[in-house]
C-alpha cells in the first residue's frame, strides 16, 4: 500500500488541516476572551493580547444584578427543560425503536416537521398565547417551547441508540422474570446511557444558547435569561462602552457548557460514535 | 419441573400468514425434545410461543397441567437461552447470573450461594467478575446457560444456542448441554436447524416444515422410518439418496439399474395401493463394494455398475460418489430441502449423483467403473405426489 513517505506527507497535511480548523473556530473565542480582559481605553486598540489587563469587566457584569438573576434563570430553565425533554424523549424514542403501534410513522413525521419548522414564525402566536394564558414572562413560558423544539432532537438521537440495543436482551430480561418496566430500567436505560448523556448535552446547549424565544417571551428579571441580559447591556445606558462587559458576560456564559462537556466528554465520544455506526 | 403440552397451537400473523399450523405434541417431565427444521419452518416461533414472547393465536398451551396462554413470560417460570446469548453487557458474570434471582427478590446470601453453585457446574468460578465483552464465545455461552439454571425453572428453552460457536467448540458444548440436562433432569425444548445436533441431543425430535409438524419420534425412529421424503432427506448426513423409480414386473427400474423388491416390500406397496411412478430412497451405508459382499448376502440385494466420480477416504470408511445419468427424482419436498441447503443440489437429485458409504477395505478407485451392491431390504419407497413413505406407513404415520 502506501509507502512511508506518502504516509508522512499525508500526516503533515492532516495536521495542517486540523490546525486551520481549530484556529478558525477558536480565534473569535480568544478574541472575546481578550476583549473581556481589556480596560475601557484599550478596548479598541486592535491588539490581540491586552496591553493592560483588568478584571474590571467581570466585576462590572456581576454588579448588574439583572445579569445575576438572568444567570440563575438560564441555569434553572435549561436544566428543567433538559431533564423533562430527555425523560419524555427516552420513552418516546424507546417506543419508536421497539414497538409497532398505529400512527408511528405519523408521529415520527410530525416530530421531524416540528424540528424543521422555522421557529421565528411561531414567536408572535406564542407571544399572544402565553399572554392570554398567563405564561408570559414565567419559567414555564420558556420551558414549554424549549421542550417542544428539543424533543424531536432528543427522540431522533435516542431512537438511534435504542435501535442498537439487541432486542434479545429485553426478551432475556422478560424470561428472567422482569416486568417491562424493570427490563427498561435495569437493562435498557443503562445501556442507552451514552445516548442519554449525548442527548442531554445537545438539548442543554440548545436551551442555554436560545435567544429568540427568550427575548420574545420574557420581559423582566423574573424569567429573562442570560443571553437576553447580555443583549440588554447595550440598551442599558448607564455604561458608556458596554463592549467589555458583553465580552466578559459571553465568556461567563460559555463556562457552564465547557464544564458540562468536559465532565461527560468520554461518554459523549463513546455515545456519538456508537450512534454513528448504524444511526 | 413440569410437562408441557401443546394442543393445536397456531400462530397467525396480522397479515394472515400462518407461522405455525395446529402444532400438537406433549413433552414429558424431564424430557429433552428438539425442534428441528429449515429456516422459516416455525420452530423458533413455536419456542417463542412456549416462552410467552409471542402470542398464541389459537390452541392451548399447558405447562404442568395449567393453561398459560395468557400468562406473561415471567409468570411461566421457564428460562431461555438465546442464540446471541443475550448477556447484559453492563453487568459482570456474577450480576448476569444473579439477575433473575434479584428480580425474584431472593435474599443476597441465597443468591450468592446459587450463583456460585451454578458457576461451579459450568466451570465459571474464576470468571465471575469478568464482563461478557472480555470473554470467549464458549464462556459467554456458559454464562447464558448459568443464567438459565440458577433459577431452577420448570423448563429450559434453547434457541439455537450453539450455532454461533465454531465447529470444534460446538461439539464440546453439545456434550456439555447433554450432560447438564441429564444432571438437572429439567424439561428442555431445544431449537436447531442442525440435524446432527438434533440426532445427538434429543430424546425425541420434532421435525417441522412450513409451520407443519412432519414427524415426531426418537432419533433412531426418524432415521430408520422417516414418515416422508422431507424427513428422510433432512435427517442423516450425508443425506439419503433419492432416485426416480418405475415399478415394473416386480422390480424397480431406476437410472442406476434395476433393483429387485423384497416380498415384504412388494406386499406393503400393494396394500398401500402404490402408483407405478415412485421415488426410492437409499441411505449411503446401505451400499457396499460388491467385491466385499458375500454371495448369500448378495442375493438379498441388487448389484449395479457405475463410474466413481469422487472418492473420499475417511479412514474408517470411504465415501464414493457415483454419477447417475437419466432423469432425477422430482418432488416438492426435495425442492424444499434443496432451497434450504442453499443449492439446487438435491441429494442425489439435480446433480445426478449418489453417495455411497463403502468399507475402508474397498478397492474402488476414482474414474473407474465399479460394481456396487445395494441392500434392497433397506430401501425406502416414497409417493412422489404426497411425499409419503410407503414402506413404513403403518409403522409411523405422518402425525404421530
Amino acid at each position: 500500500m502506501a509507502d512511508a513517505s506518502s504516509t508522512a506527507s499525508r500526516k503533515t497535511w492532516w495536521v495542517v488541516a486540523d490546525i486551520v480548523v481549530i484556529l478558525y473556530a477558536l480565534v473569535p473565542v480568544l478574541w472575546i476572551l481578550s476583549l473581556s480582559f481589556k480596560t475601557a481605553d484599550t478596548i479598541t486598540d486592535g491588539s490581540f493580547i491586552p496591553r493592560s489587563w483588568t478584571f474590571e469587566n467581570y466585576a462590572q457584569v456581576f454588579q448588574i444584578d439583572l445579569f445575576t438573576s438572568a444567570l440563575i434563570n438560564s441555569i434553572g430553565i435549561s436544566i428543567i427543560a433538559t431533564v423533562l425533554a430527555v425523560v419524555v424523549g427516552t420513552m418516546a424514542a424507546y417506543a419508536i425503536a421497539r414497538l409497532d403501534f398505529p400512527g408511528k410513522k405519523l408521529l415520527v413525521g410530525v416530530s421531524l416537521l416540528i424540528a424543521m419548522f422555522p421557529q421565528v414564525s411561531l414567536v408572535s402566536p406564542l407571544f399572544d398565547i402565553e399572554r392570554a394564558v398567563g405564561l408570559f414572562d414565567t419559567w414555564p413560558g420558556l420551558i414549554l417551547p424549549y421542550i417542544t423544539f428539543a424533543l424531536p432532537l432528543a427522540i431522533y438521537t435516542l431512537s438511534a441508540f435504542f435501535r442498537e440495543i439487541p432486542w434479545e436482551l429485553e426478551k432475556a430480561a422478560k424470561m428472567d422474570g422482569a416486568t417491562p418496566l424493570q427490563a427498561f430500567r435495569s437493562i435498557i436505560v443503562p445501556l442507552a446511557a451514552p445516548g442519554v448523556f449525548t442527548t442531554a448535552i445537545l438539548v442543554f446547549i440548545f436551551c442555554w444558547n436560545d435567544f429568540l424565544f427568550a427575548v420574545s417571551l420574557t420581559s423582566t428579571r423574573a424569567s429573562q435569561t442570560a443571553t437576553v441580559a447580555i443583549a440588554n447591556f447595550t440598551g442599558a445606558s448607564e455604561f458608556a462602552e458596554p463592549t467589555g462587559s458583553i465580552a466578559a458576560a459571553a465568556v461567563l456564559l460559555t463556562i457552564p457548557i465547557i464544564i458540562f462537556v468536559l465532565l461527560f466528554q468520554r461518554r459523549i465520544v463513546a455515545g456519538l460514535t456508537s450512534g454513528a455506526v448504524k444511526g | 419441573m413440569a410437562d408441557i403440552v401443546l394442543d393445536e397451537i397456531t400462530k397467525r400473523y396480522p397479515d394472515g400468514t400462518i407461522g405455525v399450523d395446529k402444532a400438537s405434541f406433549e413433552i414429558a417431565d424431564g424430557e429433552f425434545i428438539i425442534l428441528v427444521g429449515p429456516s422459516g419452518c416455525g420452530k423458533s416461533t413455536t419456542l417463542n410461543m412456549i416462552a410467552g414472547l409471542e402470542d398464541i393465536s389459537e390452541g392451548e398451551l399447558r405447562i404442568g397441567g395449567q393453561r398459560v396462554n395468557e400468562k406473561a413470560p415471567k409468570d411461566r417460570d421457564i428460562a431461555m437461552v438465546f442464540q446471541s446469548y443475550a448477556l447484559y453487557p453492563h453487568m459482570n458474570v456474577r450480576e448476569n447470573m444473579a439477575f433473575p434471582l434479584k428480580i425474584a427478590k431472593m435474599d443476597k446470601d441465597e443468591i450468592n450461594r446459587k450463583v456460585e453453585e451454578a458457576a461451579k457446574i459450568l466451570d465459571l468460578t474464576h470468571h465471575l467478575d469478568r464482563k461478557p465483552a472480555n470473554m470467549s464465545g464458549g464462556q459467554r455461552q456458559r454464562v447464558a446457560m448459568g443464567r438459565a439454571i440458577v433459577r431452577s425453572p420448570k423448563a429450559f428453552l434453547m434457541d439455537e444456542p450453539l450455532s454461533n460457536l465454531d465447529a470444534k467448540l460446538r461439539v464440546q458444548m453439545r456434550t456439555m448441554v447433554s450432560k447438564l440436562q441429564q444432571r438437572l433432569g429439567t424439561t428442555t425444548v431445544y431449537v436447531t436447524h442442525d440435524q446432527t445436533e438434533a440426532m445427538t441431543l434429543g430424546d425425541r425430535i420434532v421435525v417441522m416444515r412450513g409451520g407443519h409438524i412432519q414427524q415426531i419420534g426418537s432419533p433412531q425412529t426418524l432415521y430408520d422410518t422417516p414418515a416422508n421424503l422431507f424427513v428422510a432427506g433432512f435427517i442423516g448426513s450425508p443425506a439419503m439418496n433419492f432416485l426416480p423409480a418405475k415399478l415394473e414386473e416386480g422390480t424397480f427400474r431406476t437410472p442406476l439399474g434395476d433393483l429387485s423388491l423384497t416380498d415384504e416390500l412388494r406386499s406393503k406397496l400393494e396394500s398401500a395401493n402404490a402408483p407405478r411412478e415412485l421415488i426410492v430412497g437409499i441411505r449411503p451405508e446401505h451400499f457396499e463394494d460388491a467385491a466385499l459382499v458375500e454371495d448369500h448376502q448378495k442375493a438379498r440385494g441388487s448389484v449395479f455398475t457405475a463410474e466413481v466420480d469422487v472418492l473420499e477416504s475417511m479412514g474408517s470408511d470411504k465415501f464414493a460418489y457415483f454419477a447417475v445419468e437419466g432423469e432425477q427424482a422430482i418432488s416438492d419436498d426435495l425442492a424444499d430441502l434443496a432451497a434450504d441447503a442453499g443449492t439446487a443440489d438435491v441429494p442425489g437429485g439435480d446433480s445426478g449423483q449418489i453417495v455411497t458409504r463403502l468399507s475402508a477395505s474397498s478397492t474402488v478407485a476414482e474414474g473407474e467403473r465399479s460394481e456396487v451392491w445395494v441392500d434392497t431390504g433397506k430401501i425406502q419407497v416414497f409417493d412422489p405426489q404426497s411425499g409419503k413413505n410407503l414402506t413404513t406407513r403403518e409403522a409411523a404415520p405422518a402425525t404421530a
